[in-house]
């Protein structure tokens, strides 16, 4: 074992240096990242093998909906680059600057959440429930509820987390890394949305 | 951690880049699966590569988390053959 392998820190003088070169922390959230692509990847195959087999898989998406769809996107890229502006402000020391791009991340991910469930309650009124809808196969709602509320589960669930992460580094709980680590985490749910818009909304429009 | 950080004039051109992709999809390969998540694979590209920082991370890093990701989602596909089963309601042809 080389000296430069006997750092300080824990396990010092034991354990190895990390072959990717990244604190563990970080390597567990790319393992969950990749183990939740693989989930949302199940899903949305699962998705298209019930609309394939399905011969009135119904397509009830008008055009406000699907304008919706694309304010949803771009309010949840617009978040990632909020984000990203937070971690550079964090990593060069400016807390404030760090805490305000992080707090408008937040914001954006509660305003896609806002329209999400705007577009929910469009649907729910149109008569479309679990396993029943007025157009055709009572699989379209469970599929469409369970894939677009996962995700919206994640954005929901990673606002909290920036939140709990910078307020932690507001009092020095946490650190920059902390934040690079769950901007991560919230770039993965954007990345997700771009999957989910063609899927489910754009091979649904209305004729 | 802060030496995979780029600039934010890069930042904003990979934003805008994903921005006018998902206008792409939007309003020229509506309906169009294959077209779509094409574009869709550009985009997470895009998304994984500058705005995670995966590309500048160490290649055993990328070896590590993409193959296994992609052999995962690509053995999914084996599911259409059951899929395409249901819908004529006869196995395929021997």
């Amino acid at each position: 074992m080389s000296e430069a392998n006997l750092s300080m820190g824990h396990g010092a003088g034991v354990m190895e240096a990390s072959p990717f070169a990244i604190p563990s922390k970080k390597l567990v959230m790319w393992l969950f990242i990749i183990s939740d692509a693989c989930t949302f990847g199940a899903m949305l195959y699962a998705y298209g093998y019930l609309k394939n087999a399905a011969a009135d898989w119904p397509h009830p998406f008008e055009s406000a909906s699907i304008m919706n769809a694309l304010l949803m996107t771009f309010i949840l890229v617009t978040s990632s680059l909020t984000i990203l502006i937070g971690v550079r402000a964090a990593k060069a020391g400016n807390k404030s600057k760090a805490m305000l791009w992080t707090f408008i991340t937040i914001v954006l991910g509660l305003a896609f959440a806002a329209l999400h469930l705007k577009e929910w309650m469009g649907l729910i009124n149109e008569g479309v429930r679990l396993f029943q809808n007025p157009w055709g196969s009572p699989m379209f709602g469970a599929s469409f509820f369970a894939i677009t509320g996962l995700h919206l589960a994640h954005v929901v669930s990673g606002a909290v987390a920036l939140l709990v992460v910078i307020l932690g580094y507001k009092r020095g709980r946490y650190n920059s890394d902390d934040l690079e680590i769950w901007s991560l985490y919230w770039h993965f749910v954007d990345l997700v949305w771009m999957f989910v818009v063609p899927m489910i909304y754009l091979m649904n429009v209305k004729a | 951690m802060d030496s995979n950080q780029g600039s934010l004039k890069g930042d904003l051109v990979v934003y805008v880049l994903i921005l006018i992709l998902a206008c792409v999809q939007v309003f020229f390969l509506r309906g169009h699966l294959l077209a779509m998540l094409s574009v869709a694979g550009i985009q997470a590209f895009l998304a994984i590569s500058f705005f995670m920082h995966l590309g500048s991370e160490k290649a055993t890093l990328r070896l590590a988390l993409i193959p296994v990701t992609l052999f995962v989602l690509v053995m999914m596909n084996m599911i259409w053959a059951d899929s395409y089963r249901l819908m004529v309601l006869k196995p395929f042809a021997k």
